[in-house]
């Protein structure tokens, strides 16, 4: 259930128009890749608000724990080791719902109003609206929404929307010791990467950039990066993500074409019955079911 | 920390060496995110494993496990050659210009007095040369060839770089570099501060290590001042205010020491302790010793304490050795010990050497834990497989197990590292039948005390006479207890300066130590507290976080020992003519008629500049000391020697004298240490971020985030091994084994030393075979049973392991 149902931009597989009598701010979350220590303690605080609880895994390896997203891991920590021009960097990237201006799942989401946009920007899944097709973990270009096999319904991160509703920040961001995790409206979160950009690149860092992909119109979670021109050594993350040409042509070319093929359908049908009239079972069929008892 | 937490935020350069900030103090780390972005500073860290910390440094060096003191031996070795040092601060603040006694000498690894026998020192000859009147010999053209400067320039000058990188194996061009952003901040403008942990102290040379960083900051004038420091970063919530209360066998509260065996005179105890001043015009504020040991025993003993029995005296313990946990220990496997008592302890995972610590445990007639989980070391006599393999039928100790409450179930102060005593109330009341440690305790006591009035005893003085004045005699509250360590006055107090002026009425809380008397008037429980609960009530609980001078120095926030005082030495921060060296870090300074500012001047207040009286206050001399004098167990300047357990087999500055002549080893441990014929790997223990010692595994949180005990290892070194990261592998010392998972990281490198390249094995301790988490092998049957040679600190981050695939 949406907490803040009059302030919905978007709703899935819904044409009726969305509220739009107020306009709230445009918020983002910042997290600042070169300021991030790894301390696992934006899971904890997620696992702790959410009142989700993974299962006790096993070690892997490395230090990543859980080691993927799941539906009850809604961020993770992920780790990369890696030699750059500088010697050895250990860049740790908190991963996790982008919360895209343009999000692929919305797009791809049959469910009505299984997936909404609120005017702050935050996607949110309402799960009891979800039918468990999962489509919308097609339409993510991040890869991040994980189907529960425990409910067939799909989750992540919500953005904290419910304390973002009474003016509170996520909780990842509240716990974050170092301010790796900042949290505000888009333009101060914008103004604060600048800043951190220019003090990157004062201590040598000459490609730090901001990552706010614009293939997805930009995301209300953006990162600062050490190195803003591959994105691809922070675990893979995109480098220029937009959503799949699959939902684009299910949702955008072929939505008009699927919906006059339904509507053909349909009208086929009632014509069959108009015309048919309703199927009956014949006595003979009915005797042979008798005669199997 | 003689600074503290915010205080980080003023350094120019922060170096984390002897610990890993980010990953074991995540919190108190944003000071230095802090500096980072609000100060431009430089963030060094200095460590075997490219850290957390380091993730976010602007410069990583590595250094072999074990070998701080050769690495900042040679900082100081840089400052004196290249002229890095604040040379007005080093002469008047230091005790370069003293002249050391003729006899004192360093010789091929030993200082003069050794004696091979007793491997301890006849520290007479580490003294300074003392004048006709009494006082220390000084030069202040610091020429004398046994002028500490001088002393010390010969003494460091075998730490050239290259004998730095041959002994740590840290390449000497990024050793280079450190020294180059060490020596920026002999600027009087420029400010550095080292954050430390259990990385300096456990090892056999721990408290040299801290001394060696002691001095580059006095080389570099950075002591007293914002951004600068010592700073020693607690690990426990709580562990300042336990060796503040002197929760450790030889000492008092607030940094007091019992008597040993053979002093057992009143006036020469006294005297031991009261130091007279070393230089003429010196506070040498421990004059006042007297004063605080008078008003800890009446504030014990009460009306019992008297002049005339010396304030109880004969009834403290005389110590014919220190007995720190090791000594415990060994005295278990020898069987001289036959109860224990185990409060917020869990030894069995904490002490080195699980098996000798089993034997131990298993000759105990009984052993009482008190603690709010199920340790480990209250089933140590349980069977868990290779975990823990025991046979229960062999153990006869009776183990009781009494639940007591964690810190957020009751009331009460947690003293953090930069000494702020701060104020907590009940989150949530205790589960089941847990009580909180004081109730027991009390319990216990008045159970004990009935024994004796009906019994009894040999020596029922001191327990029968213990002041017991709590509302409820079985539940002495936290309220109460903090009372009672401020102290209070027995008597109207009269103003020494204006008579018949009474400053106290009796029974008022006190304001400062410095209303304390040695006449029986005054009782305070530990002096160095006084001050937290005045008669204005519990200024530990205060809450206004203002900060008028911008450098994170908050008056109003809490009550922080010694006297609210922020920055320790910070007289230090101006110069001799009362200027602070920095107008941008104006933490005291002198008015024209008192020392003010923005923190409590750590100073006499109306003792104008110019006058004799130097800024180490608690020192009789006055100044910082380049030159330890006779108060460390292995000389009075930091010396490399090498872990007992060395990968090198050799000490590359002195080879007949490998390692730490004066630390204390016990027979039966000699045979269990290992070479590296047999364990080539230099291994170390450490935590990660994601747990909290041995007690987050009980946790679900934390056992989600880091669920299985693993190792972590080199790229290079499981390569070798034909190990593959998630392995599982066996790694193993003289003293046991543990299986655990392997993590293969670039984080490791090998370093080249002394012409053999060395690998690391690193160990995170956190797993056991109690808990939620993935059971494990507890992470001290590999380490060895040896300690640092002035506090016994187990030498936790320096020993040999081999490993191979399970």
């Amino acid at each position: 259930m949406a907490l803040q149902s009059l302030d919905i931009t978007r709703r899935s597989g819904t044409t009726t128009p969305s509220p739009a009598q107020r306009k709230t701010m445009e918020v983002a979350k910042l997290i600042d890749v070169s300021k991030c220590i790894g301390c696992k303690a934006c899971q904890a605080a997620c696992m702790e608000w959410n009142d989700t609880r993974d299962k006790i895994g096993t070690n892997h390896g490395v230090l990543d724990n859980p080691m993927d997203l799941t539906e009850n891991s809604w961020t993770v920590m992920r780790y990369s080791e890696v030699e750059t021009s500088r010697g050895l960097e250990w860049l740790i990237r908190k991963d996790g719902c982008m919360h895209c201006a343009k999000p692929g799942c919305l797009k791809a989401c049959p469910a009505p109003g299984a997936i909404v946009q609120y005017s702050n920007g935050i996607v949110d899944f309402q799960e009891e609206n979800c039918i468990g097709c999962g489509y919308c973990i097609t339409g993510c270009p991040f890869n991040i929404p994980r189907l529960s096999k425990k409910d067939s319904k799909v989750y992540k991160c919500t953005l904290c929307s419910d304390r973002v509703a009474v003016g509170l920040e996520p909780a990842c961001a509240k716990t974050c010791p170092t301010g790796a995790i900042v949290f505000g409206t888009k333009e101060d979160m914008m103004h604060h990467a600048q800043g951190r950009v220019a003090d990157l690149k004062s201590r040598g860092f000459t490609s730090a950039g901001i990552y706010d992909p614009k293939g997805v119109d930009g995301t209300h979670v953006f990162y600062v990066l050490q190195h803003a021109d591959t994105p691809g050594i922070y675990s893979g993350l995109p480098k220029a993500p937009s959503i799949s040409g699959m939902v684009s042509i299910w949702k955008g070319v072929f939505k008009p074409v699927a919906s006059f093929a339904l509507a053909l359908g349909a009208f086929g049908a009632f014509f069959h019955y108009v015309i048919k009239g309703p199927n009956e079972v014949s006595k003979e069929n009915e005797k042979e079911f008798e005669d199997e008892k | 920390m003689t600074n503290h937490w915010v205080d980080i935020k003023n350094a120019d350069v922060i170096i984390v060496m002897g610990g890993n900030a980010a990953e074991a103090h995540p919190c108190g780390f944003k000071w230095v995110t802090e500096a980072k972005a609000h100060n431009s500073a430089t963030f060094i860290v200095i460590d075997p494993r490219f850290t957390r910390s380091a993730a976010v440094a602007d410069l990583y060096c590595p250094l072999r496990t074990g070998t701080d003191i050769a690495f900042l031996g040679g900082v100081i070795n840089y400052l004196l050659a290249h002229n890095k040092i604040q040379l007005e601060y080093v002469k008047a603040y230091t005790n370069a210009s003293f002249i050391v006694k003729d006899g004192y000498k360093f010789d091929s690894g030993l200082f003069s007095g050794y004696d091979d026998a007793k491997r301890s020192y006849d520290k007479s000859t580490w003294a300074y040369e003392l004048g006709p009147d009494g006082y220390a010999k000084v030069d202040e053209t610091m020429q004398h060839p046994r002028c500490v400067l001088q002393l010390l320039k010969k003494h460091y000058s075998r730490y050239t770089p290259e004998a730095v990188s041959n002994i740590c194996g840290t390449p000497k061009d990024i050793f280079l570099k450190v020294c180059g952003h060490i020596a920026t901040t002999s600027a009087p403008n420029r400010t550095l501060t080292f954050m430390y942990a259990l990385g300096w102290t456990q090892h056999t040379v721990g408290s040299q290590m801290i001394r060696t960083a002691a001095m580059v900051q006095l080389l570099l004038g950075n002591v007293g001042m914002a951004g600068g420091g010592v700073n020693a970063l607690r690990g426990h919530s709580n562990i300042q205010g336990l060796t503040d209360l002197g929760l450790l066998s030889n000492l008092l509260p607030g940094y007091m020491s019992l008597p040993s065996e053979t002093e057992t005179d009143y006036k020469k105890y006294i005297a031991a302790r009261a130091f007279k001043p070393l230089r003429p015009g010196q506070m040498s504020f421990w004059q006042n010793y007297e004063k605080f040991h008078v008003s800890l025993m009446k504030s014990w003993f009460g009306d019992a304490a008297t002049k005339e029995n010396n304030w109880c005296f004969d009834w403290l313990p005389k110590l014919d050795k220190v007995y720190d946990v090791l000594q415990a220990f060994e005295l278990m496997h020898q069987g001289k010990l036959n109860g224990y008592f185990c409060q917020g302890f869990n030894p069995l995972a904490s002490i080195p050497n699980k098996a000798k610590l089993i034997d131990g445990l298993s000759k105990l007639k009984y052993l009482v834990i008190i603690d709010p989980l199920a340790t480990e070391t209250s089933c140590f006599w349980e069977d868990h497989g290779e975990y823990n393999n025991v046979d229960p039928s062999k153990i006869q100790t009776e183990v009781f197990r009494l639940p007591s409450t964690c810190f957020a179930e009751e009331n009460g102060s947690l003293t953090n590292s930069g000494r702020w005593m701060q104020w907590h109330y009940q989150g949530a009341p205790p589960p089941g039948d847990a009580k909180p440690d004081a109730q027991i305790m009390a319990g216990i006591f008045l159970k004990l005390r009935d024994l004796y009035r009906k019994e009894g005893g040999a020596f029922p003085d001191p327990i029968l006479n213990i002041t017991w004045g709590y509302r409820i005699p079985h539940a002495p509250s936290p309220e109460e207890l903090a009372m009672e360590y401020n102290g209070k006055a027995l008597a109207d107090l009269a103003d020494p300066t204006d008579k018949p002026k009474i400053i106290k009425k009796k029974g008022q809380q006190l304001d400062t130590f410095l209303q304390l008397r040695d006449d029986g008037s005054t009782s305070c429980g530990c002096w160095i507290f006084a001050g937290a609960w005045t008669e204005k009530g519990n200024m530990m609980a205060r809450r206004d976080n203002s900060d008028p001078s911008g450098l994170g120095i908050t008056l109003k926030w809490a009550f922080t020992w010694p006297a609210n005082r922020h920055i320790l030495y910070n007289r230090a921060s101006c110069d001799p003519s009362g200027k602070p060296w920095d107008p941008n870090r104006k933490v005291i300074y002198w008015d024209g008629s008192k020392w003010t500012g923005a923190d409590v001047p750590d100073f006499k207040p109306d003792i104008a500049p110019g006058n004799q009286m130097g800024p180490f206050i608690m020192q009789p001399e006055g100044v910082g000391r380049l030159f330890a004098l006779d108060k460390m167990a292995e000389g009075p300047f930091p010396e490399h020697y090498e872990p007992f357990e060395t990968p090198i087999d050799t000490n590359p500055l002195h080879p007949a004298v490998i390692n730490n002549p004066a630390a204390r080893v016990f027979k039966d441990d000699r045979g269990d240490f290992g070479t590296s014929k047999d364990f080539p790997y230099a291994a170390t223990s450490y935590r990660v971020a994601e747990h909290f010692h041995f007690w987050t595994k009980h946790t679900r949180i934390s056992s989600i985030l880091q669920p299985q005990q693993f190792v972590e290892i080199g790229e290079e070194l499981a390569k070798e091994k034909g190990i593959k990261a998630g392995d599982m592998v066996k790694v193993w010392s003289k003293r046991g084994f543990i299986k655990a998972v392997a993590v293969v990281t670039k984080r490791f490198k090998p370093l080249q030393v002394n012409g053999k390249t060395v690998h690391h094995v690193g160990i995170p301790i956190h797993w056991g075979f109690k808990g939620i988490a993935k059971n494990g092998y507890l992470a001290n049957t590999l380490t060895p049973f040896v300690g640092d040679a002035n506090t016994q600190t187990p030498e936790f981050k320096s020993f040999l392991v081999n490993i191979e695939k399970a």
